[in-house]
């Protein structure tokens, strides 16, 4: 290493507030400095995982004042792995949203590209706080250009699901704030490592978990708080769908993770862990089946979104029981994670490119295009069957691990609920897909020669290349997650 | 990686890099297609060859390996049952191709097909070579998702729910399958394929072993198209010809069969599979099948279903050999693997290229058939007649060594069951020959394309054909068929 690993630590966070602010300086050549931007910080994060592999997990003390006071950055294989996660689909959007947002969008544009890397800065922060407060700040962050990142293409109607997505942000992070403040007012500190080894199951500390954990649950939009998600995500601009139900909502569920790996751990065998694992459920087969009506290609993919979250809730009983192999589950909700991260930001940008190319995403309208627009249809397909988790496929691999838990714990239930799950998703996939290669003349297509600009094709198809190939790494990314991870065991600890 | 195990590597990506060219290959340069296309085909029966030629020796290990996740591998290996299958799909492949290139002459999306065609193919050695359940189910599901585009490749209402129907019942049959493999690896650890059996270390279990082994039915048994889970196979009839030929009555249906085999034999392994009450069940829905299938095709008008459903029957012995209890029923269902193969894909080539060259159909509408395409009718009789088990046509030898294998492990019934599937295979298949030879023709010819019929169409069933007929006489010679399947039985059930 040329640098100290260390520094990368802070350059992951330091580069895209760096490219926020020159492109918003220089509104004219944004979408030059974005790609430039979008790429240094892909090479930092990757320069970050090697430091990380070689250091076994990284601690960074900025300001020079250390827990408890200060801030505290830390690189571990999980927070790692998020960042790369973050950074792949980070990298694709960058280079769809030169095509996306041409010329005649000029204005959207000179916003799109300060709060898209603004977003990717607070992203990465969050994934590498050390402590509850700073986590906060983060979260709050995220929201904030999250949401303005919806109201970015203006209509009334993507207005107002920002305007309802701000709102639930808000009180999701009122409820996380006040649940730190439980923490503070019993323990005393804010390291979550700290906090960890003296958290035990007090009544405190139950409300705090409470208050946090339904916080979180709104931001994620596990069901029934879900009702948020769909529109935001359907009427944002294309590469903003991507992102939000790709990246933004595993923000909030990683600091979910996170805190009942460490702080929460005592309370591992309340009830608390059921419930999560119960709402997984429901979400699920709710969010399947109404992504089985939706008439429109977005909305389906945000339901199916609804309905994939599911999954990350529902071995959260296994991943809190001490006779379970909780380092196994915890490889495969993660798995799942990055699996659905590429699945999904695939199938938002072919779906916008579909709306692109045909002037709206009716499912009618999609009818005979597999001709037409092989490209985008093969990115659909493919990011669908990692979605329906077929093999070969990083959705395949994910779930193969839950199943495996899930037998192993002898939680037959969450067996029948990841099968039928993964039927319902073929279901809704098959929607889109099968449409797409029936056979019709060309004057009953719903546009003749629809265009899609190259960059916008080839990076959703990269993302789907993806999440097909994640399908055969298993390995390494798992050997990263093994990195200085911390599970703490309940009651004792 | 050394060249022994590249071989089943190369095997498999033979197939996979020309489709995955091909889907690259613009609609009109259809001699570049053609040229990829072949050249894999040849290009894998070179490989195939060398690996035979090392495991007929036996003293070569074929083997591939992959890393997935800790504890489980994607394992390629060639062994003696997995080449059967190999061979059989390779080279019934080179066939196809040929008479798909005549037969989608004036199609649309040619690339999309072929390429889909290939992957198919690749998908179906990859089941073949697998060399761990693990690889078995993701080369299973590869095939049913890459089969897809061809059901539907006319893009009609019809195609698109027999479409609808095939993924609806494989997708189903995947999940089965797939419980039942993570299942199994979390009460027996990751599970290699192994003569004899691969699950000697377990102890107890017997509930979860019955259970699973129902699970691993459902799954393969969808595929294997085994009552009552047959319903795609007739509604996948919609594909063009060369869909039906090889997929649907070689590569699909035995990839199921296959997996039946593999899960008995070198899963479970026999004598397991016996002491747990397993192979009479699964016996019973054999011989069902077979007989129910057979009886449905009587009332078959439309040609091609009338041998969806024959095939629905077919496949069955397969699966009633390997429940038989014994290596001369296994060497039955082994070798009806092969013969069924040759001659339905023979039967359905006569049927596309009626439908092609004359717009026939329907059996009503055959009369006289005959006398306007010689070849390929005297082609469809020797398959039709080889299906009802007249020597020396291929299907005979499976039949008696089914027979034979029935009675020598005590389960006498079957053979009554193999005498009314012939007899049912007559009253279906002989008409048809009747109508063709003897009966003038009626009318006009629905769509009669002029000329001669493109030779493309002629030739593939007249080579099958022909190899179905060797196979029969020459049953007995040394490096026959039969002698391989010898080498199989010997080293599975005798290891």
């Amino acid at each position: 290493m040329i640098l100290e690993s260390e520094i990368w630590l802070a350059l992951v966070v330091l580069l895209p507030l760096a490219g926020a602010i020159l492109t918003f300086m220089a509104p004219r050549y944004a979408p030059q400095i974005g790609t430039v931007s979008g790429v240094i910080v892909f090479g930092a994060v990757v320069a970050l995982t090697l430091a990380v592999v070689e250091s076994d997990a990284t601690r960074l003390t900025v300001g020079g004042w250390g827990a408890p006071l200060g801030i505290d950055l830390v690189a571990d294989g999980l927070s790692t792995l998020m960042l790369l996660m973050t950074a792949v689909v980070g990298l694709a959007i960058t280079a769809y949203a030169v095509g996306y947002f041409g010329e005649s969008s000029a204005h959207k544009r000179a916003y799109f590209w300060p709060l898209w890397l603004f977003l990717w800065a607070s992203m990465n922060a969050l994934f590498l706080s050390g402590d509850v407060f700073n986590l906060y700040v983060t979260l709050e962050l995220l929201s904030l250009a999250a949401v303005a990142l919806t109201a970015l293409v203006g209509q009334p109607a993507a207005v107002q699901a920002a305007m309802r997505y701000m709102l639930v942000g808000l009180a999701g992070s009122l409820m996380y704030l006040m649940g730190v403040a439980f923490l503070y007012a019993e323990i005393g500190v804010l390291d979550i490592m700290a906090l960890a080894s003296v958290s035990e199951a007090t009544p405190p500390v139950f409300v705090s978990a409470a208050l946090i954990t339904a916080g979180l649950m709104m931001k994620t939009a596990l069901f029934p708080l879900h009702f948020w998600l769909p529109p935001a995500h359907a009427n944002a601009a294309a590469p903003v769908s991507a992102l939000l139900s790709a990246l933004v909502v595993k923000g909030s569920f990683y600091i979910l993770l996170r805190l009942w790996l460490t702080v929460f751990a005592p309370l591992g065998d309340t009830f608390a862990p059921y419930v999560l694992s119960a709402l997984g459920i429901g979400a699920i087969i709710w969010g399947s089946i109404q992504a089985l009506r939706q008439p429109s290609i977005k909305l389906l993919v945000a339901y199916s979104t609804v309905a994939q979250l599911g999954y990350l809730f529902l071995l959260i009983p296994l991943l809190m029981d001490d006779g379970a192999d909780r380092q196994a589950v915890l490889s495969g909700i993660v798995y799942f994670m990055i699996a659905h991260a590429m699945a999904k930001s695939a199938a938002f940008l072919s779906a916008g490119n579909i709306l692109h190319a045909l002037g709206n995403d009716r499912i009618t309208s999609i009818i005979g295009m597999s001709r037409k627009m092989p490209l985008t249809i093969t990115a659909f397909a493919l990011a669908g069957i990692s979605l329906v988790a077929l093999p070969p496929s990083a959705g395949f691999i994910a779930k193969w691990l839950l199943l495996n838990e899930a037998i192993d714990g002898g939680q037959w239930l969450l067996v029948v609920v990841i099968i039928a799950g993964g039927l319902l998703a073929a279901g809704y996939v098959m929607r889109v897909v099968g449409p797409a290669f029936r056979q019709v003349a060309d004057d009953q297509l719903a546009v003749a020669n629809p265009v899609v600009p190259a960059s916008m094709a080839w990076s959703a198809l990269g993302l789907a290349i993806l999440a097909i190939v994640l399908g055969f790494t298993g390995v390494y990314l798992l050997d990263v997650l093994d990195i200085g991870v911390v599970i703490l065991t309940g009651g004792e600890a | 990686m050394t060249w022994e195990s590249f071989l089943p590597v190369a095997i498999v990506l033979s197939s996979m890099i020309p489709g995955l060219i091909i889907f690259w290959i613009p609609e009109k340069q259809s001699q570049w297609r053609t040229g990829v296309n072949l050249l894999g085909a040849v290009v894998k029966l070179v490989f195939i060859a060398i690996v035979m030629a090392g495991v007929w020796r036996g003293d070569t290990e074929y083997e591939a390996r992959l890393s997935l996740l800790p504890d489980l591998d994607l394992v390629l290996r060639a062994d003696g049952l997995g080449l059967l299958f190999v061979v059989l799909s390779g080279t019934l492949w080179l066939v196809t191709t040929i008479y798909a290139i005549g037969y989608l002459e004036h199609s649309h999306s040619r690339s999309r097909f072929f390429a889909f065609f290939s992957l198919c193919v690749s998908a179906t050695m990859g089941i073949a070579l697998a060399g761990n359940l693990f690889t078995f189910l993701i080369f299973y599901e590869l095939l049913t998702i890459c089969t897809y585009p061809l059901v539907i490749h006319n893009g009609t209402d019809e195609a698109m729910g027999g479409g609808r129907t095939y993924l609806a019942y494989t997708l189903t049959g995947g999940v089965a399958l797939l419980v039942g493999v993570v299942w199994l690896s979390v009460i027996a650890g990751p599970v290699e394929f192994t003569d004899g059996g691969a699950l000697g270390h377990v102890e107890g279990h017997v509930t979860a072993l019955t259970v699973i082994f129902a699970l691993f039915m459902i799954g393969t048994g969808v595929k294997a198209a085994i009552f009552p889970m047959h319903g795609w196979l007739p509604r996948a009839m919609v594909a063009p010809a060369p869909v039906s030929a090889l997929l649907h009555a070689v590569a699909v249906v035995k990839a199921g069969a296959f997996g039946v085999s593999r899960i008995v034999i070198d899963v479970y392994g026999v004598d397991l599979a016996q002491s747990l009450n397993l192979l009479l069940p699964l016996l019973i829905a054999a011989c069902t099948t077979v007989i129910v299938g057979s009886v449905l095709a009587v009332f078959q008008d439309d040609l091609k279903r009338r041998l969806a459903y024959s095939t629905v029957s077919q496949v069955s012995y397969v699966v009633m050999g390997v429940a038989i209890f014994g290596p001369i029923g296994a060497a039955g269902g082994l070798l009806h693997l092969v013969h069924q193969g040759v001659m339905k894909i023979t039967l359905f080539f006569g049927a596309g290229a009626f439908a092609e060259t004359l717009g026939v159909k329907k059996v009503s509408q055959m009369n006289g058939i005959g006398s306007r395409m010689p070849w390929t009718m005297a082609a469809f009789t020797v398959g039709a007649l080889g299906m009802i088990g007249v020597p020396p046509v291929a299907g005979f030898i499976s039949k008696w060594y089914l027979g034979t294998g029935a009675i020598a492990a005590d389960v006498d019934w079957v053979v009554l069951v193999l005498l009314g599937s012939s007899l049912l295979n007559a009253i279906y298949f002989l008409p048809i020959l009747y109508r063709a030879w003897f009966l003038p023709q009626i009318d006009e010819w629905p769509h009669e394309e002029p000329g001669p019929a493109n030779w493309m169409l002629v030739a593939p069933p007249v080579v099958t054909a022909v190899a179905a007929l060797l196979l029969g006489v020459f049953a007995s010679a040394d490096f026959s068929l039969l002698s391989w399947v010898e080498l199989i039985i010997e080293r599975e059930y005798m290891p």
